[in-house]
């Protein structure tokens, strides 16, 4: 049985606009998403802002109701067996907020210790385990208001282990940390899978989904777009290679007609400083390089390079499907 | 910060003059338990929906909901502690009449006075928490909990007592907490027999609790369908 189960789920949410006169406006958030995440695996919702993360995670911990479908998590539904799911789940959302400012570190997680019924006697030890795992030990006596993003990040992540769950669910745990803070906690979420625990994380850095998870689901504006290992993915537009060409000024005629090239799979415009990029990734075994050139005759091109794809040019790739 | 600190002793000293001048030195403290009241009513209406608020606006509304316990049970310790707060309402009143106004602070039943404030903080903590649970689901319910204020204050008897008002408003005060807390007050400072009015009280937060276990679950349910535990 799998720990996480999604199946066609939806949420849509309604909004009002207007003072006086009221307009009501449906964003479908998720449009339909199955998947499963099985136990002991790091498994990533990957895509960009707005693609639905956040509203998954928020249904599967029984924060919004499905508008349809249905989900699971160990089993129990997240509409009907809600007690039982939040027994069992830990979730850490992104961001710095979602703390008492004004409590220490200590109290904070103490204050979580209670509500999640560490019994009294097993609290110290367990909150010593937890600030060491996250490295606050030794900091954990200071008002969280004077704590870095860091910090607070990796506090928030003690408090959604302190019950030890067996699922714990990440939305964006890196969002807004300086490089070293990030791989710093991208450290201790691996160690986390060691440990034997079941994690659903949600970024929209495609490196850090390829260096952590298993498996990783694209989203796309509320639907699962491709789904697989990094390997797998990456496979998808593999075979394949990718060619770079600089040119300086480009118009979208030009772009549609190097689509139009057989053999091209995909083209994407990245602007770069004062030159454009052609990112062309292309059928494996063909050479399309002369039919490009053909066709951008007349502009100025710059330098032409190939490499292999990334789970990037994947990604890219699925997300302008 | 300044105000609820400051607003008792406003209550109190227009409430002396209202009622103190020519009055009998029992009705001061008659009026100061009153005044008492209305801080703890104020203290209790604003508090319990305005810490759901915060904790919404510092994103730990969501973490409190998600968590084990039934949010009901969560939240009781809030609310009674912002009830609770209100015993300063009442200690401020006394003392400042004491010092003001030379109001007597000699208690017939000091034991039952000692029993009576316990009991009136938990009925009205426990009717905070019914209103806490309306600022679960609506983001702006202060719009209409604002409106309360004074209207207890009329109907519960603490301002003026309630057989000079219109006929219906005593079947109303019945179901207000202050009304029992502030009789139980009155009757052990006075040689009363609190003991009915500290019953009631209980009674009553028994009532609170029911209500507020069934709006809660509604308004969680409501919440989580209309998504309006988070900000955005
Ligand atoms: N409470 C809300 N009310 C209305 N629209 C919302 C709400 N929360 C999210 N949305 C919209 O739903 C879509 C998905 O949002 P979200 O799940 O937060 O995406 P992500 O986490 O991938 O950035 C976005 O278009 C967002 O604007
Ligand atoms: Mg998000």
């Amino acid at each position: 049985m799998a720990v996480i189960e999604a199946e066609e789920l939806r949420r849509t949410y309604r909004t009002t606009t207007g003072a006086l006169r009221r307009r009501t406006l449906d964003v479908e958030a998720v449009r339909g998403v199955t998947f499963a995440v099985e136990r002991g695996e790091l498994y990533g919702l990957l895509g960009p802002n707005g693609a639905g993360k956040t509203t998954i995670i928020k249904v599967l911990v029984t924060l919004l109701l499905p508008t349809a479908g249905s989900a699971r998590v160990l089993g129990h539904d997240v509409v009907r067996d809600v007690r039982e799911v939040r027994r069992r789940v830990g979730f850490v959302f992104g961001g710095e907020r979602g703390l008492y400012e004004r409590l220490s570190g200590l109290d904070n997680l103490r204050y979580f210790a209670e509500l999640y019924g560490v019994p009294a006697r097993e609290q110290g030890r367990r909150i010593a385990e937890l600030l060491d795992l996250v490295g606050l030990s030794g900091r954990e006596r200071e008002r969280v208001e004077g704590y870095s993003r860091g910090m607070r990040q990796r506090l928030h992540i003690a408090r959604g282990l302190m019950h030890d769950p067996e699922v714990l669910f990440l939305d964006e745990p890196t969002l807004g940390l300086d490089p070293v803070g990030a791989r710093e906690l991208r450290q201790t979420v691996a160690g986390l899978t060691e440990a034997g625990k079941t994690l659903l994380l949600t970024t929209h850095y495609m490196f850090e989904a390829d260096a952590l998870c298993d498996r990783i689901a694209v989203l796309s504006r509320g639907r699962i777009v491709a789904e697989g290992t990094p390997r797998a993915l990456k496979e998808r537009v593999g075979g394949g290679r990718v060619i770079e060409v600089e040119v300086f000024g480009i118009g979208e005629e030009r772009v549609d007609a190097l689509r139009a090239v057989g053999g091209v799979r995909s083209v994407a415009v990245e602007e770069r400083g004062q030159v454009q990029a052609l990112v062309v990734r292309t059928d494996a075994g063909v050479e399309v390089t002369p039919a490009l050139l053909a066709r951008l005759a007349g502009t100025t091109i710059g330098r032409v390079s190939y490499r292999e794809p990334t789970l990037e040019d994947a990604y890219v790739a699925l997300v302008e499907e | 910060m300044l105000v609820s600190v400051l607003e008792p002793l406003i209550f109190a000293t227009i409430a002396f003059y209202l009622w103190g001048a020519g009055g009998r030195e029992q009705t001061l403290l008659y009026v100061a338990l009153g005044a008492g009241l209305m801080g703890m009513w104020s203290a209790t209406l604003f508090g319990s929906g305005g810490l759901i608020q915060w904790q919404r606006w510092q994103r730990t509304l969501e973490l409190l909901v998600a968590a084990p316990p039934r949010f009901l049970v969560t939240a009781l310790p809030f609310t009674v502690a912002t009830a609770s707060l209100g015993l300063y309402s009442v200690a401020a009143t006394l003392l400042w009449g004491r010092l003001l106004f030379g109001v007597p602070l000699a208690f017939e039943h000091p034991f039952l006075f000692l029993l009576a404030l316990p009991a009136t903080v938990l009925a009205l903590g426990v009717l905070g928490l019914v209103f806490a649970s309306t600022f679960v689901f609506y983001r702006h319910a202060n719009a209409f909990s604002n409106l309360l204020e004074y209207p207890v204050w009329l109907a519960s008897g603490v301002l003026v007592p309630v057989s000079l008002l219109p006929g219906f408003v005593e079947p109303l005060s019945w179901a207000l907490a202050p009304t029992w807390g502030v009789r139980a007050l009155r009757d052990a400072a006075f040689g009363g027999n609190p003991l009915p009015e500290i019953g009631a009280c209980l009674a009553l937060a028994v009532a609170y609790l029911t209500l507020a276990a069934v709006a809660m679950a509604n308004f969680e349910r409501l919440a989580r369908r209309h998504a309006t535990l988070s900000l955005t």
